[in-house]
């Protein structure tokens, strides 16, 4: 699988993402500069965590305008996996290749904990290694992963099997403490409509060796690295 | 306007935090009244926090030396060897002032001022840590200390992206006007890697790097240098504004920069910014400095001299440039969009040269300023000893479980859960032990080399007896790594008290520093860096005497370490180390009875190294599956702790018939662990303590959903749920800190 990790100024999962991408798939990621206009040659391009730009503005705005964005653009047009997680998810937004935004966190705290997310449709390139309904852990890091978008949307988002992942609880339930944010509707990971950009604000790349406590974020490169195989 | 050639009054030297003498030291030295730009350097250089003039003689006893310090007190950080060619490099320094002014921005300038202090030596951040002392909770600036402290240290090191991975968090009403914030980071370098402040070479150029200067932060050192009164408030515009993007920008462009072998000398601009760095990088290197201050990059307009040398503004840093490698280093500064200037150069004349509008405002000796601050040998007098107070004259509690419960949903006692989850602890992706056990725990990249790292210090302690409190807080440091299996290598120190000039004071820090001292060279545990913080008093009411202590300790094999959680059903618990039932300045006898008196209990260093060998070797051998270090509440709390860890009960029987239970229970005798070992390893475990000359008891086992404690009679003494406990433990911080 070849693939691209976009760092802006002030990313800070950008090795962890590349890491993770290397364990699971075996190869190195490309590092490309948000100044870049183009990208190389790669099957999926990750926008991964950390503060663009220190996030002063609305967070993801300015990212979502950088030069490199235009390419993750084109390459998304083209049918190119594009993955973006926690300050990704958020630019990911901001540019319009998904729907709805990211606010601050219900609790106006930033959150740093293992949740437990819901596979609602392991029908996707992203989800595929796991089974509808399974259960898995990853950790949650952030300020404002507050999913929100309006009534239609996230009703067609849910209509069309888009909801990817849910904050439930250990057990699987909703509504029982296991929403870190208040997203609507437990909203934790979406995918756009043609089904290659995906966004998550939890952070499978630090849940992929056992050391870091587990393997549960495998699933989401190995569902990826399957589907371009 | 500005005008640099005032008359120095009485006053003018009053306000600058100079003493009457210390300004005719001043006289003496340059032979001529200051201008008022050189009188704010001085100010910057002599105060406490910058020239340690009160602390430096016995800062000099302490050991500093080590096979493995490769640089030890003296630079931006302490560097340790910890094998094939790698370094950590780590300090801990306090921000005790402005966080109480102004929490939020003074926490998290607190943990820029630490991370910027690691990466200024060529060095990743790996891990960070903050030791965070409040007022009573009943006090009503607490809340928002707390609210704000906590929001501070995660917004700046969450944003920089180091994993937060301990510390401390207690409360006292010591701390009700005077906080402290004592911020830690430790990062990763190449030993042939380091870079450090002491400039070489004639005429080159000095370069500024980082954010533009403002207004912000003036004075900051010099308040930091004062004690705080009704009116502390006012001086909300000495604190700093903290920007985590510049600091992340600056880290990775200053490593970046470094690779391209333009850095001759670096030095980040922290206390007293410009005036502090740039004579430390001359005169360390025997060479003066000029600066040009109509270079430097400003925020505001028409700044004077006197304010860019005394501004605090974070994110800055000064270098001395390899003129030849210029091109390559201006490319580095623009591909990361820092502003930076040529504002200076070296010189051979060992003055301190600062022009502006091209008038000299300021030519001072640059060694002198240094070298020449004021050193005193503050009368102290020795603390009063307190009586040993028995277990036999401490009452029972009504209900032991009662007390077990009351004790564990305790402020200082309670889960920190409210705290730590404001603190991201994944980022980088080798967090393997999280905040909440003994040390935090970090694979170095790759593995399988891993550090350990953990904040102690037990105030109460050191205020009943400085010299054993001195000896404890690094006896727990060094237990705490022991306990996850780690090697202790080294310390640095942040030692917080109150105003110096007060005998009983200075007394207290001569006492801790004494016993930290001899507790370092019994284990073998060098101090390579550290950080003052005196005059931490409010109307007269002194801080209690907190030398916060920073640890850090080198793990061969990540995958060979253990949590502090119960495991497996059926598990022998084990006690290692002697119980007397030592209640004295127990959390016990403070909580439950009321009262907080007595001696602390005393360490037996060679006792401490003993059992802390005995347990990492059993940590690294594989031959336990838990441990953990008895502290704060005793075995009582030790064991709660682990069964709310691990999520499974456990049933005890107290070992002894002859002292009470609630002193077998509560009692905080030191160089104990808990360790728990499959039912087929015990009797192993058992001869080799026997043979190392540990004492080993075995207190239970591991099962069930519920804590019980029998006497050895077998009568039951408490039966508690591991739910009831969780909920107990959960409550009290969220609960206090309501909607906040």
């Amino acid at each position: 699988m070849k693939s691209a990790v976009v760092v802006f100024p002030g990313i800070n999962r950008d090795n962890d993402m590349a890491h993770a991408l290397e364990v699971v798939s075996g190869s190195k990621a490309h590092m490309v500069w948000h100044a870049d206009t183009e990208l190389p040659d790669v099957d999926v391009v990750v926008v991964p965590g950390g503060f663009s730009y220190g996030d002063y503005l609305r967070c993801g705005a300015i990212a979502a305008r950088a030069p490199i964005m235009a390419a993750v653009r084109r390459h998304a047009e083209r049918g190119g996996f594009v993955l973006g997680v926690c300050n990704g998810f958020q630019i990911l937004t901001e540019a319009g290749l998904l729907p709805g935004v990211l606010m601050r966190n219900a609790s106006l705290k930033f959150v740093c904990k293992l949740v437990h997310l819901r596979v609602d449709n392991a029908n996707t390139a992203f989800s595929s290694a796991y089974a509808a309904g399974e259960v898995f852990r990853t950790p949650v890091a952030h300020g404002e992963g507050n999913y929100f978008a309006d009534d239609e949307t996230v009703k067609r988002l849910e209509g069309e099997g888009r909801v990817v992942f849910r904050y439930v609880d250990t057990a699987g339930n909703r509504g029982t403490g296991g929403n870190p944010n208040g997203a609507v509707n437990d909203i934790a990971g979406i995918l756009n409509e043609a089904g290659n950009v995906l966004g998550m604000m939890p952070h499978p790349e630090n849940l992929v060796e056992p050391i870091q406590g587990g393997t549960d974020g495998r699933g989401i490169f190995a569902s990826v690295l399957a589907a371009v195989a | 306007m500005f005008n640099n050639h005032i008359a120095i009054t009485p006053d003018l030297v009053r306000d600058h935090g100079l003493k009457p003498d210390e300004y005719e030291r001043i006289l003496q030295l340059i032979g001529r009244p200051p201008t008022m730009t050189e009188l704010g350097i001085f100010s910057a250089m002599w105060n406490e926090h910058c020239s340690y003039k009160s602390s430096r003689l016995w800062l000099k006893t302490l050991p500093t030396k080590g096979e493995r310090v490769i640089h030890g007190p003296g630079e931006n950080a302490g560097v340790v060897d910890i094998g094939d060619g790698d370094v950590v490099v780590f300090k801990m320094e306090s921000h005790n002032h402005p966080s109480y002014i102004e929490p939020y921005q003074g926490a998290a300038t607190g943990v820029g001022g630490i991370l910027r202090d690691v990466f200024t030596m060529g060095a990743r951040p790996i891990a960070a840590m903050n030791s965070l002392r409040f007022g009573s909770p009943d006090h009503p600036r607490t809340q928002h200390v707390v609210s704000g402290v906590v929001a501070g240290v995660g917004g700046y090191g969450n944003s920089f992206g180091v994993p937060t991975v301990g510390g401390e968090v207690n409360f006292h009403p010591r701390y009700n006007g005077n906080c402290l914030v004592n911020a830690f980071a430790a990062g990763i370098a190449k030993a042939d890697g380091i870079f450090l402040s002491e400039a070489k070479g004639v005429g080159l150029p000095v370069v500024y790097l980082g954010s533009k200067t403002g207004r912000d932060g003036m004075g900051g050192a010099t308040m930091a240098s004062a004690e705080f009164d009704d009116d502390s408030d006012e001086k909300r515009p000495t604190v700093q504004v903290g920007d985590p993007f510049s600091e992340k920008v600056l880290l990775e462009a200053c490593l970046e920069l470094m690779q391209t072998g333009a850095v001759i000398a670096i030095q980040d601009m922290g206390a007293a910014g410009l005036t502090c760095s740039a004579v430390e990088m001359g005169a360390k290197g025997n060479l003066g400095l000029e600066l040009d201050l109509d270079k430097v990059p400003c925020r505001e307009t028409h700044m004077s001299a006197y304010e860019m040398m005394l501004s605090e503004s974070q994110e800055r840093m000064l270098m001395v440039l390899d003129p030849a490698r210029h091109a390559a280093a201006e490319a580095v500064f623009v591909k990361w969009g820092l502003d930076f200037a040529v504002v200076g150069k070296t010189t051979d004349t060992l003055r301190f040269v600062v022009t502006h509008h091209g008038e000299v405002m300021a030519d001072l000796p640059i060694k002198e300023l240094g070298d020449e601050a004021p050193l005193y040998d503050r009368p102290w007098v020795e603390t009063p000893k307190r009586p040993v107070i028995a277990a036999a004259d401490v009452p029972a509690p009504d209900d032991l479980g009662d007390a077990l419960l009351t004790l564990i949903s305790s402020p200082d006692l309670c889960s920190r859960r409210w705290v730590v989850e404001q603190y991201d602890h994944y980022v980088m992706g080798n967090t393997v032990q999280h905040p909440g056990g003994d040390a935090g725990v970090v694979r170095l990249n790759g593995g399988p080399k891993g550090l350990a790292f953990t904040a102690d210090v037990t105030p109460r302690y050191c205020e009943a007896d400085p010299y054993e409190g001195g000896k404890q807080a690094i006896a727990e440091s060094w237990r705490n790594l022991s306990a996850v299996g780690s090697l202790p290598i080294a310390v640095t120190d942040n030692l917080n008290f109150g105003n110096p000039e007060r005998p009983e004071i200075m007394g207290q820090f001569v006492g801790c520093l004494k016993g930290i001292g001899d507790a370092c060279r019994a284990l073998d545990y060098p101090i390579v860096s550290g950080n003052v913080s005196l005059y931490n008093e409010t109307n007269g009411q002194a801080i209690l005497p907190t030398p916060t202590i920073g640890g850090v300790g080198l793990i061969a094999d990540v995958e060979k370490t253990v949590g502090l959680g119960f495991r497996g059903a059926g598990e022998a618990i084990v006690l290692i180390g002697d119980t007397t039932g030592w209640l004295g300045q127990s959390i016990y006898l403070r909580e439950i009875c009321g009262r907080e008196e007595g001696a602390p209990p005393p360490v037996d260093l060679a006792q401490e190294k003993r059992h802390g060998d005995f347990v990492r070797d059993l940590v690294t051998a594989g031959k336990i599956s838990a441990a953990h270090d008895l502290s704060d509440g005793g075995l009582g709390i030790a064991l709660a702790e682990m069964a709310l860890a691990g999520n499974i009960g456990a049933a005890i029987t107290l070992p002894d018939t002859v002292l009470p239970p609630h002193a077998l229970l509560f009692g905080e005798d030191q160089g104990r662990y808990v360790v728990t070992v499959a039912a087929a390893g015990l009797e192993t475990l058992r001869a080799a303590a026997k043979a190392a000359g540990v004492p080993a008891t075995v207190v239970g086992a591991v099962g069930g959903s519920e804590l019980t404690v029998s006497a050895l009679t077998g009568a039951s003494l408490c039966t508690i749920s591991v739910q009831t406990l969780r909920e107990r433990h959960e409550a009290w911080f969220p609960a206090f800190m309501g909607a906040a």
